[in-house]
């Protein structure tokens, strides 16, 4: 198959950036997008240009390095998969397809299509863990856990912590990644000591890292590889406005 | 942190906006309804007037209340939408909507706008209406306001006739994203009850832009 590729260039973090036309004619439905555009490196290489920068690391779908804006769509058009999952059947023969970095204020771009997603970092940084001394491996039945608890803490820890969900948010917020990794804490007994502190600790650092705020939109729900809920948003702002109330009592 | 704080941040100013917005679905919905008396005549829309005029401190407390929803509604919005926008400087060359479950529409990104034009619109309307020519009408021995006649006058403008109906279309996809928005906003975890209400933005929306929009055209035509 022949692709024809728009793809963002940008040589350094404050240069102005554009779009740049090409043309693979070696593509091939069994390629993932990412192998796409090793093909284009390849081929950028031979020709003695500088290849497109892009962030990958697994390759299956459950690291979270990947991301593209790739037809106007965070991951791409398929439904839950990253970008590293999106395979060119997907696609036609003469498509072209514009790819693009994911963009928020919170996310600078560092060259091409590499974002720097530290800010995710720092919101975890703020309360996202728990902070006990595990010791040695507990007893299976020690603390007694619903199945359905279990089964919605790992709804949410599936989040791999990509920033798909900012990207795709036309205000740019973190409101669905910080609710995740709030939630699949908040479900289990470990986590539910520090739940008041850590939901406002972790909202509050969102704000101050300069994402936007939640307008219910659900694109983020539509975009993540994991499919993680929004009703974790609605559950995070209930934490937080019930934090002040709680917080105290912990 | 104090309440205060939580209020002000931006999860706090969310489910503010939907508190107002909630208050202000239920007047907009109480108005429609006092609106379609004029339906049955001119002594029953004037007798209902009057009856919410005479109500005294009661009339004047829910009319308080309804200018501070209003008031906090609108700034809200007003200052959420700066952040969000100062959020992603710059746009995508291309952007379109991955589809299911996402609930982006029209309606969604077009919040701030409908909602400035519905502001200016208010102050249009109860310059029109509210402190318009005041007509008085004896009914059974009483005088009071005659608004049936009043309204029967403006609406033959053309102007109000089509203006005030195109605004309460904008009011309608205004309400198909905001009353389901203004639950998950304060904090519906059900994922059941919201899917369920999501439809009822629409209906509402439609319900009310509909009854709104009768009363000026039967006037007009």
């Amino acid at each position: 198959m022949t692709i024809h590729l728009r793809v963002w260039r940008q040589s350094g973090p404050d240069s102005p950036g554009f779009l740049e036309d090409h043309t693979v004619t070696e593509a091939n439905e069994h390629m993932s997008f990412l192998e796409l555009l090793d093909v284009l490196n390849e081929q950028l290489i031979r020709d003695g240009r500088e290849p497109v920068e892009f962030d990958s690391d697994c390759r299956e779908g459950i690291c979270g390095s990947c991301g593209l804006m790739v037809a106007g769509i965070a991951h791409g058009p398929q439904k839950r998969t990253a970008v590293c999952q999106l395979h060119m059947r997907s696609f036609n023969s003469g498509d072209t397809i514009t790819v693009e970095p994911f963009r928020a204020r919170a996310f600078p771009i560092v060259r091409d299509l590499v974002v720097d997603r530290s800010a995710f970092d720092r919101i975890i940084a703020a309360g996202g863990f728990v902070s006990v001394t595990t010791g040695g491996a507990p007893d299976a039945n020690a603390v007694l856990i619903s199945k359905a608890d279990a089964d919605r803490a790992m709804d949410y820890a599936a989040c791999i912590g990509c920033g798909a969900c900012v990207a795709a948010c036309p205000n740019g917020s973190a409101s669905l990644f910080t609710a995740a990794k709030i939630a699949h804490l908040d479900f289990l007994p470990q986590g539910q000591v520090e739940s008041a502190h850590r939901a406002l600790a972790m909202v509050d650092r969102m704000t101050d890292e300069g994402f936007g705020n939640c307008s219910n939109h659900a694109e983020c729900e539509a975009v993540c590889p994991k499919g993680i809920s929004i009703a974790g948003i609605a559950r995070m702002r209930r934490l937080y406005l019930m934090g002040p109330l709680t917080a105290k009592a912990q | 942190m104090s309440l205060f704080a939580a209020l002000n941040s931006p999860v706090g100013r969310k489910a503010l906006t939907g508190v107002t917005g909630i208050g202000l679905v239920l007047f907009v919905i109480a108005h429609m309804a006092g609106n379609l008396s004029y339906l049955f005549g001119s002594d029953a829309y004037n007798l209902y007037a009057h009856k919410l005029m005479s109500l005294g401190a009661l009339f004047y407390g829910i009319e308080v209340l309804l200018a501070i929803c209003f008031l906090l509604h609108a700034y809200l919005g007003i200052v959420i939408t700066i952040r969000n926008r100062r959020a992603r400087p710059q746009g995508y060359k291309k952007y379109r909507s991955a589809g299911r479950p996402s609930r982006l529409t029209a309606s969604s990104r077009t919040m701030i706008m409908t909602g400035v034009i519905i502001l200016i619109f208010l102050v249009l309307h109860l310059k029109s209406f509210k402190f318009g020519t005041y007509y008085t009408v004896e009914i059974n021995g009483v005088e009071m306001r005659d608004l049936y006649r009043l309204m029967e006058e403006k609406f033959q403008d053309p102007l109000y006739a089509f203006g005030y109906p195109m605004v309460m279309i904008l009011l309608g996809l205004h309400l198909r994203h905001g009353v389901w928005s203004a639950f998950q906003s304060l904090t519906l975890t059900s994922r059941k009850l919201s899917a369920a209400l999501y439809p009822l933005g629409l209906i509402l929306g439609i319900g009310v832009a509909i009854g709104f929009i009768v009363v000026p055209l039967y006037i007009y035509f």
